[in-house]
Parts: C-alpha cells; structure tokens; sequence
C-alpha cells in the first residue's frame, strides 16, 4: 500500500520544484510554486477544500452518532440498516447527479411544489447547485459519507460491550441519549477514528462529486489541480504537482486540526461524563436525529429515482411534475456504449476484487496461523491510500507509470483500483475472519484435514456470506473510481463512472440517467448476489445462512 | 509560457519510421485493414456520439475498426501526445485522430506532433470547397495537416415563446439588462464559451482588422478594452448573477427546457433543430445571427505523429469527406452541422440530395446565416481565455 502512494507523492515532488527534465524543465526552481499561489483563485478554491471537507466530515459524524444513539435497536433503526447495503452501493457519481436533479431550481422538489404552490412557471434564479460555499457538495458528500460511517460503527459495536454499559448507566437514569454519549460513544469512537480520517480526506479533495454539485467561479482545489493537469501547456504540469502538494499538505493540517479537536472534546467530554448530569434535554434530539437520517436517505434514493425517470422521459419541461410520455429511446440509443463501458467496468471490478480477496484472505490466514493481529501501524498502511488525497499522488503515479510504458489499457487501471478496492475488503472481511469459532479448525485437524484442506473445506464455505460481502463493497468501491480510471487508464478505459462523468458536462439528463441508473445497478447486483447465493447454496444447511 | 514547444521540436529528429505515403491511396486501404482507429472526440454530445459511431460502421467495410475515446476536453489528448513524446514513445502511441480546434492545432503543428501532411490527397479531399475558412485554422495555414470535417457559425438560440430575439450584439445587451437571470453561455475555457467572448471582441472592437494578426501584449488592453466594458455591464444580468455558468453548449439546452433561460449561444446553425428532433430543446426555439455578422469556424481532424494506425485514421478522415458521410453529418435529424464540400463538385443527384435536406425548423436559410466573420488569430484567443478566467473565473 505504501508502494504506489509513496511513488505517486515522488512523482508530484520533482516537477512540483521546477525538475521533469523530459518536457525541457530543469529544476530546482519555485516557479511553480510563485504561479500556484499567483492564480487568483487558489485562497477561495483553499477555503473551499478545507470548509466542504470540516462540514461533510462533521456533520456526516454528528447525524450517526445522534441516531445510532437515540435509535439503536429500534425498529425505524432496522430500517435504516436495511438500506445501508443499496445506499452504499451507490457510486458517488450517481448519487450527485439524483441530488442535482432534485434540488435544482427547476428541479423535481420545486416541479411537485409548482405552480400551484409557489405560482411559478419560470424556477426561480438562485444558485443552489454549485452554490460558492460549496453547500450542494456538502449535503451531496453527507447522504454518502453517513452510510459508510454507519457500517463502521454498527462493526464497532460488535466490539464494545455496548449492551451491557447501556444497560448499567440506564439503570442509573440516563436517558437512552446521554446513557450512549457518556458510556458507549467514546468507545466507538476510537474504533471509527480512522474512518472519520478517510471521510475528511475524502471530501476535502474529492473530484466527481465537486464537478457535479461544487462552485466553478473558481471550482474546488481538485478540480482545478485535474484541469492544470490536462492543460496542454507542460508548463501547467508543475503547476499542477505543485497544487497536488498543496492540497496533501491542506489535508495533513486539517487532520491535525481535527486530531486537536478530538483531544478538546475528549478533555470536555470527561468532565461532562464525570459530573453525573443527566442531561435530559438530549432526548429531544431523537426525533431530529432521526428526521436527518432518514433525510440523507432519502435525499440518495429519492435522486435515484429521479435519475432513472429522465432516463425514461419523453418531453419534460419546467414546471411539469410528470414527463409528458416515457419511453424507451434513451436506453436503446446509448445501449451500444453502455454495453461497452459496462463489460469493462465488470472487468475491471471483478479482477480488482478477485486480486483483493486472495491477498485479503492470505493475509488473515497468515494472521491466524501466527496468531499475531494486524498492528496499528498496519492498520494506518492499510488506510493509507484512503488518506492521502487521490489528486495528490496519481498524477505523480500516472506520469511514472508513463514512464516505464505501462500507462494504458485495463491492467494498470486494475492494479491502480486494487489501492482502493483492497482496504475495504481487507476491512469488511477481518472483522468475521477473527470472529470465526477457531475450534472448527481443531476439530478438523483431528480428522486428519491439513491446514490449506481446513481452510478451503471448513471455513471459507462457513464463511462464505462475509467472504461475498467483501466482495460486493470490493465492486462497488471499483465501480465508483473516476479519477484512478481516467488517469491511469490513459483515457482508453471507459467505465460507468468515467462515461457518466464525462456526460455531466452535456447535461443531457437522459443520457446521465441511463449511465448514472447503469453505474448504481452495477454496484448493487454483487450486494444482491451476496445476499441470494449464501441462501440457495445452503438451503439445506440452516446454519450456514450467516 | 518561458519554455515554448518549438523548443522541444528542435530537439527532435524528425520522421523517424517508414510512414504510410497518402499518395498511394490502395497502399493506404491495404494497411489499414485490420487497424483499430483511436478517435479521440470530444464527448459531450449525445448526437455527435451516434454520429462518430455511424462513421464506425461505414470504416468497417474496409477493416478498419473506430473506437471512439471520449474526451472532456481536447487539450486532454493534446496533452497525451506530449507525455508520449516526452517519455520517448515516437511510434505506437494512444491516438490515432483528434477532432481539434485551432488553439491546440496551432500548439502540436508548431511542436512537430502532427502527421502530415495528408488531406489533401485524401480521394474525398477533391469534394472539398476551396475556402479560406477551410485552408487556414485560426489564421494558421492547414497544410494538409488536418482534414476539414464540418462547419459552424455562431448563432443564438433563443425561445420564441418567451422573447424575441435581440438586433444586435448591443441590443442584446439591453435585452439582459430587461430581462436579469435569463442569458448566458458556457464558462470558458469551454469552446463555445471562448467563441463568445470572441464574437463579442470582433463586434465591439474599434477595429477588428488587427485580431487577424498575431496579438502583442501592447495592444491588448485598448483592442479588448470594449471587450471587458461590454461584460462587466453582462454579467450582474447573466443567470445566476454570473456566479455560475454551465460546463459547455449542450448544457444549455436543459436550462433551455427547464425555462432557466431563454437565449444562448450556439456553434452550430443547426444544432438547435437536432436538439428539437432528439426531445433536447423545446420546439419553440428559434436561431438568430444579430446584424454585424457572427464568427465561422470549422472544425478538423488531426492525426498524432506517432499514432498507431495513420492508415486507418486517414481513412476515417476521407470517410467523413464522402459526400453521403456529409449529407447525413449536415441532417439536423441527426447532426446538423454545415457540410464542407462544393455543391459544384458533387453529382447532380447528390447536389439535389443536399438541397432537398430538411434544414429543421430552427435553422437559418444560408442568407440569413449571412458571410461568416474570420476567427481572430489564435493567440487572441488564448489571451482573453485566460483574462475572463482571471477577472471573473477565480473570484
């Protein structure tokens, strides 16, 4: 993991100070530097990163904790973990474009509203999506980022005594509220700490999303850092590794700002624990809490729905709730390409997992034999390439892989996919590969089954439902890479997210709802396999069904 | 700019391998036969995917298979060329043909990245009209280094259910002024974008006679002085207070629909009609070219030094010339750009297939297209990309 991070940050470092000798610039020299901080736009497009980044990040945090607080266990709080698999499947990409759709002026939620409410028939002229403060990108990064930070703390909780603590400060008098605040949340939080890391990162230098719902009177620093790097002046290049630096660096304060933060609530929070106040008010926060929640959800699956209307609209104007006819014309006219960009996009997904899952499960098998845990600094290599903004070490990777010819086509966009697609697995499965009942294996040696024999015979098809779900975020987390595939793939590369992306610009809602609806059943269909085949595999095994 | 390319190209030896000979056209067919033709073309336009992909299925016949990489931005491939150069790939690169414009045909013809020349001795090439707006490239003489593919104009779709349209550039500055939050065009660098501010340079400078010539830093700021006085006085009125703009030209047609807007700048006379036939725009929507005239431009194919498949991409570029290639790219049921052949040289039957083209119900009649305006020269227009994007991109 350290490999292809620490190479990309080399491959941003030497052009950064003036030095790429093959385009005819020898350095070193601050050139790039005085230009990077000479473009007008770099203290708005800064602010920018750091502001989206704290409130996504925040936010994200505040609506799981207060509803994994006030509703755990509840049947509403069921709900929501059923949704967590579809919402989650869900590409960033996707989830953009339904929000966009949904909360434009001349979007659905003022077409239900118009005119009979609002007497419009023209939508009004605010500027909602790409707002300057970046406030459509926030809400876009917050309905995604709340789904994976529910999943890691509902695994977090598998390892806390939870049930038992709540249990104790209830009987006390706590309310369900500050009873899971004061006992049961700082426990959680060291577990998610580093996802919370990877959702500041994430958002602080995300590049799809930005281009679909953020400001471009001056874009964020990503996307701008993406254009210099196109920009057919080599001269932009440095620039652009310089920007790269730039944005890691932004990134690393901001994690040690967040870091400072951590320790002033932890002090505060201490006290507050300690003094024993009950804190009844906090139970009014239930129904917000899960009011945001549901709202996040919605916001995603309701975009989805949206998304997959216009792909089927005929004529649809301002201020029609409804299209005037639906039809199949857009899906049969884009089904050359779809076809296309989806068996590559399959392709790349499974080989990426496939590659993912067989180093995943050597590792934990080589945990379990040793019987020695992943340490924390395994744990933060693994996390690495989640951390480290993406636009700060793949351009240095891609013109480094361009250097040693290996820049094309669909084997290096498999390994660049594999830096992410890895992580997730690895972070999925560990949890129960160590849970697995070790007593299984005994009893098998004593039959005389080597140890490869318990492995293939025993305990993967015991686990096989853990064993498919890595597997399916391991696609999903494929399916939704844009700025790896565009990069590495030379442009070749054609998937979903890339195909969806580069439509963004036409604005043709149909053909964005095709490829947009065709990216998330992408990502979805290997959540439903790995629900299904566990259950017809097994169907006489009841035991098994995970 | 303290490195220019031509530095680069100095450097470089030139012609390096035995390169297919366009003169022999029969050598060409046979060793492109069985070459995949990399086109990198810009992707944004649904109607212009579908055509790239009929051009595909006509290349088949002779071998040749066309996949079409859809690009964001042309600079992108531009950019590839040069990172191939740069890591010493001078043969088997990634693309094979560009659809370019002029600012970075200008960059890789000075830098030595093109292969060529070669259009005119494409077989087709004979159809071509002798034109000066097709012989040079944003005051660039083409050489044969890239092959023409269609032509546009600039005009402004407006929605004649809600306005009329404006007389001319002034006027419609008056109308925005009227009518706040219902104009605007896409932000530049976009190539639409940029050709606005070019039509509102050509129409308001005191002289428009000395964007023809190369730009010197002079008298850049009094010729484009109106330029900017024309839209710091636009862009309170633009939609969105000219805090947002859209990403390019299609984008405007949802706004279009959507009644976010009623007038927007276009490339293409008859791009509003196809937009009309594929359910894009509204059937209101109507086109005018205010008085005074608008820019012409035409759009070409170019291929990379060290394409892979010159053969094939060059029968892909004469392809595009074949008159029925033409009449269907000129259909506004399908694309609606102007074709780049002399009626005079094409057969009676194939002269009355054009004429008897239904041009759309948005699309101007030739006449009232009027003569197009020359492009200014292409470092006007790098200059004042890069002016808008500093005084009102990054604020």
């Amino acid at each position: 993991m350290l490999g292809p991070v620490a190479a990309g940050l080399w491959g941003a470092v030497l052009p950064a100070f003036g030095h790429l000798p093959a385009a005819g610039f020898e350095g070193p020299s601050l050139e790039a530097w005085e230009r990077l901080f000479g473009w007008a736009g770099i203290w708005p497009a800064s602010l920018l990163s750091v502001t989206t980044g704290f409130a996504a990040t925040g936010l994200s945090l505040v609506i799981v904790t207060l509803i994994t607080a006030g509703w755990w266990g509840t049947r509403p709080f069921a709900w929501l973990e059923r949704a967590l698999s579809p919402l989650l499947s869900v590409p960033h990409a996707a989830a953009a474009f339904g929000i966009a759709f949904l909360i434009a002026p001349s979007g659905w939620a003022m077409r239900l509203v118009s005119p009979w409410l609002t007497g419009m028939e023209r939508p009004p002229d605010v500027l909602i999506v790409g707002d300057p403060w970046g406030a459509a990108m926030v809400a876009g990064l917050v309905a995604k980022e709340v789904p994976f930070l529910l999943l890691m703390t509902l695994a977090a909780l598998g390892q806390v005594r939870a049930r038992s603590s709540l249990f104790v400060a209830r009987s006390m008098g706590y309310g369900r509220m500050s009873a899971w605040l004061k006992t049961v949340f700082p426990a959680i939080y060291a577990q998610i700490r580093l996802p919370v890391y990877v959702v500041l990162a994430y958002s602080m230098s995300v590049v799809d999303v930005a281009l679909i719902l953020g400001p471009s009177t001056p874009a964020t620093l990503s996307v701008q850092i993406v254009r210099w790097m196109s920009d057919p002046d080599l001269a932009m290049r440095l620039v652009a590794s310089a920007g790269a630096l730039w944005q890691l660096a932004l990134v690393i304060g901001a994690l040690a700002l967040w870091r400072l933060g951590e320790i002033v609530v932890a002090r505060r929070g201490l006290v507050w624990a300690a003094g024993g106040s009950r804190a009844a008010w906090l139970e009014s926060l239930r129904p917000p809490a899960l009011g945001l929640a549901s709202l996040s959800a919605i916001l995603v699956l309701a975009g989805l729905a949206i998304l997959a209307l216009w792909s089927f609209a005929g004529i649809w104007r301002f201020p029609e709730a409804l299209p005037d006819a639906l039809t199949l014309r857009s899906w049969s006219r884009h089904s050359g390409g779809l076809g296309q960009a989806l068996s590559d996009t399959a392709m790349i997904a499974i080989l990426a997992t496939a590659l993912a899952l067989v180093l995943t499960i050597g590792c934990l098998e080589a945990e379990f034999r040793r019987d020695r845990p992943i340490g924390r600094t395994g744990l933060w290599l693994l996390y690495l390439p989640l951390i480290v903004p993406q636009t700060a070490f793949l351009p240095g990777l891609q013109t480094l892989l361009l250097r040693v010819g290996a820049d094309r086509g669909a084997g290096p966009v498999i390994a660049a996919h594999l830096v992410f697609v890895l992580p997730y697995v690895f972070l999925s499965l560990g949890d129960p590969w160590r849970a697995w009942d070790r007593r299984q294996a005994v009893a098998a040696a004593t039959l005389g089954a080597s140890p490869l024999r318990v492995l293939l015979g025993v305990r993967l098809p015991m686990l096989l439902r853990p064993v498919l779900v890595a597997g399916a975020i391991g696609m999903a987390v494929s399916v939704g890479q844009y700025l790896p595939t565009l990069l590495i793939g030379g442009g070749r590369v054609a998937t979903l997210t890339t195909e969806a992306v580069a439509l963004s610009s036409s604005g043709d809602r149909r053909a964005i709802g095709v490829f947009g609806i065709a990216q998330t059943l992408a990502a979805l269909l290997p959540f439903a396999l790995a629900t299904i085949v566990p259950l017809v595999l097994w169907r006489h095994r009841r035991g098994l069904h995970g | 700019m303290k490195f220019p390319l031509i530095a680069l190209t100095l450097a470089w030896p030139a012609a390096l391998l035995a390169q297919p000979q366009p003169s022999d056209w029969e050598a060409v067919l046979a060793e492109a036969d069985g070459q995949t033709v990399y086109w990198n073309a810009w992707g944004g336009s649904t109607a212009t995917n579908d055509y790239i992909a009929w051009i595909g299925d006509r290349v088949a016949e002779y071998g040749v298979t066309l996949e079409h990489v859809k690009l964001a931005d042309t600079a992108d491939a531009v950019t590839r060329v040069l990172s191939e150069r740069e890591a010493g790939q001078d043969d088997g690169g990634a693309i094979d043909l560009i659809w370019i414009n002029g600012e970075n045909f200008i960059a890789m013809k000075e830098a030595g990245l093109l292969f060529g020349p070669f259009s005119t001795e494409l077989p087709n090439y004979a159809f071509v009209s002798d034109d000066p707006a097709i012989t040079t490239d944003f005051g660039m003489p083409v050489d044969g280094m890239e092959s023409p593919w269609a032509k546009a104009q600039f005009v402004f779709m407006y929605d004649s259910a809600d306005t009329d349209a404006p007389a001319d550039m002034q006027a419609l500055l008056d109308w925005t002024a009227e009518n706040p939050g219902r104009f605007t065009y896409p932000q530049p660098p976009d190539f639409l974008g940029t050709t606005f501010l070019k039509q509102v340079l050509v129409s308001q400078a005191e002289d428009p006679t000395v964007l023809s010539d190369p730009m010197e830093e002079a008298d850049f700021d009094t010729v484009t002085a109106p330029l900017w006085e024309y839209l710091d006085a636009l862009r309170p009125n633009l939609w969105r207070g000219g805090e947002a703009y859209p990403t390019s030209g299609p984008a405007q047609f949802q706004l279009l629909t959507d009644e976010e807007i009623d007038i927007a700048p276009s490339l293409s006379p008859s791009e509003a009609s196809t937009a009309i036939a594929n359910l894009q725009l509204p059937e209101s929507v109507r086109t005018f070219v205010p008085e005074g005239g608008t820019i012409g431009n035409v759009s070409f194919l170019a291929i990379p030094y060290n394409s892979s498949a010159k053969a094939g991409a060059m029968v892909v570029a004469n392809e595009i010339l074949s008159p029925e290639a033409q009449l269907r790219g000129q259909d506004p049921e399908v694309l609606g750009y102007g074709t780049v052949l002399d009626m005079g040289a094409l057969d009676p039957e194939m002269r009355q297939a054009f004429e008897d083209l239904d041009q759309g119900i948005a699309t101007l009649s030739p006449a009232e297209l009027g003569e197009a305006l020359p492009e200014p020269h292409a470092s006007w227009a790098s200059a004042i990309e890069a002016e808008w994007i500093e005084r009102y991109g990054a604020q």
